[in-house]
């Protein structure tokens, strides 16, 4: 048991202290998410009612595309350094250590954003049980989206000219995630029952943490191959 | 039945099957389309709600159909890409992507067609036309993905890859968005009570077959056609690829 989790532990304390090194890394992200957050009424008219209807598309598309941001990073610097080969010759299961690393970035860049969704869906107007079943929605949605991310980072980190390609990736991939997240969020305004989108939310957690991990580990196979 | 299918699995053995074949495949496509076009646009009689615009089925259901089974082609051809290393597996799903595409934009420009006379917008928030929209995206990351490897092969299994995890999701989109709002018709020839009691007036019905048995096969024709244009390209130093230069130039 240990043997297997050592060295996943090993990864995720080195992923936390190489951006407790570098705070720009994780404060950019929360920084980005604050101003596109800032845009949208500025854009629709800041008395209009219809910016609470809009608070949960604006809430989870500007934490998807800051989440995004950090990600196609993740690997780069571990294949040039050399660090990802070892990983991945490493005895430990390659999937476990590409889940602590996701683990470690979801910690470092979504949570943040999770935990400033309360006070944008206040600012944009939406009342206290929508805030806190947005909240809930994104702590659910987000390590989803982190692990897609870094599927889509392990898919990309090989190639030449990947350019912008990762989001055209991922952001696919996440519109069940929306749909379900901003449910649920709707739901709770108009009073309805809003556990079923939360529950769906959850299911593809379940799906993402089991399945992802391994996808991942393979596409990193093929990119140092 | 193991030596042939190992055969043909490589890439020599496979080149040579598609060029036997892929002219036989147009052959009976190009007819069962002209006659399946005829049917549907001359035979068939006007809907009693829709009008002629519901003449568009006989372009649009081929196309939509052929758009998500190419993407499942696409997801099972990188299976075998990834499991057997196989270099034909490789070419079949890079090969799939741009058509897989064109379909379904096919699907939805005629569907948004059809759409404005019928429901009067061309574009409603519908969960097929947007699980479509979704799938067409899909693709794109695909094309995309390949475009952006130097390395052919390893660009193919990233394809393969990111297939494998699309196909899982297209199902989940779709009935997300499902749930979600629905405003498109349900399935006309597709389930057991239309078998006993046909939705479909039989005059409608048979020109479609034949477009979707005419799409198919047309579909089947290019693949091949891509394929070995994949297998040339990624091949053209091997010695099959010279001697079939030499073979063809000696005929001529």
């Amino acid at each position: 048991m240990h043997a297997l989790l050592g060295p996943a532990w090993a990864l995720f304390r080195r992923e936390l202290l190489l951006a407790a090194r570098r705070p720009a890394e994780w404060a950019q992200p929360l920084v980005f998410y604050g101003i596109v957050a800032l845009l949208f009424p500025l854009g629709i008219e800041a008395q209009n009612p219809a910016l609470k209807v809009f608070a949960p598309a604006i809430v989870w598309v500007g934490a998807l595309l800051a989440a995004l941001l950090a990600v196609e990073r993740m690997f780069r610097g571990d294949l040039e350094d050399g660090t990802l080969e070892q990983l991945l010759l490493a005895q430990a299961p390659a999937p476990l250590l590409v889940a602590a690393k996701f683990g470690a970035h979801w910690l470092l860049t979504a949570l943040p954003l999770v935990l400033a969704a309360p006070l944008l869906g206040l600012m944009l107007g939406l009342d206290p049980l929508p805030v806190r079943v947005l909240t809930l929605g994104l702590l659910l949605g987000t390590p989803t989206l982190m692990f897609t991310g870094g599927f889509a980072a392990a898919l990309t980190v090989g190639a030449q000219r990947a350019g912008i390609l990762l989001p055209i990736l991922v952001l696919p991939l996440m519109t069940p995630a929306v749909i379900f997240g901003g449910g649920a969020v709707h739901a709770a305004s108009s009073g309805l029952p809003y556990a079923a989108p939360l529950y769906f939310l959850a299911a593809l957690l379940a799906l993402a943490l089991t399945g992802l991990p391994l996808a991942a580990a393979g596409a990193l196979r093929n990119a140092v191959e | 039945m193991w030596t042939w299918l190992h055969r043909l699995a490589s890439p020599p053995g496979f080149y040579r099957f598609a060029q036997a074949l892929a002219p036989w495949l147009y052959g009976v496509a190009v007819p069962l389309l002209a006659l399946g076009a005829y049917g549907g646009l001359f035979v068939a009689p006007p809907d009693y709600q829709q009008g002629d615009a519901f003449r568009i089925i006989y372009v649009h259901v081929p196309a939509a159909a052929l758009s998500l089974g190419i993407y499942t082609l696409m997801a099972a051809a990188g299976a075998i890409a990834l499991i057997w290393r196989l270099k034909l597996a490789e070419c079949a799903v890079v090969a799939a992507a741009p058509l897989g595409a064109s379909f379904t934009a096919l699907a939805l420009a005629t569907g948004m067609l059809w759409g404005k006379p019928t429901w009067g917008a061309y574009w409603v928030w519908d969960a097929r036309l947007t699980s479509e929209l979704v799938l067409l995206f899909l693709y794109l990351g695909v094309i995309g993905l390949n475009q952006a490897y130097a390395e052919a092969r390893a660009g193919a299994r990233a394809c393969s890859w990111l297939a494998l995890v699309g196909v899982v999701n297209v199902p989940i989109v779709h009935y997300s968005v499902v749930w979600w709002n629905s405003l498109h018709q349900g399935s006309t020839i597709l389930s057991l009570d239309a078998l006993r009691h046909p939705h479909i007036s039989s005059d409608m019905l048979w020109p479609l077959l034949l477009t979707l048995a005419g799409f198919f096969l047309f579909f089947a024709a290019v693949w091949l056609r891509r394929v070995q244009n994949e297998l040339l390209a990624r091949e053209g130093n091997a010695r099959w690829v010279t001697e079939l230069h030499e073979h063809s130039a000696g005929t001529h």
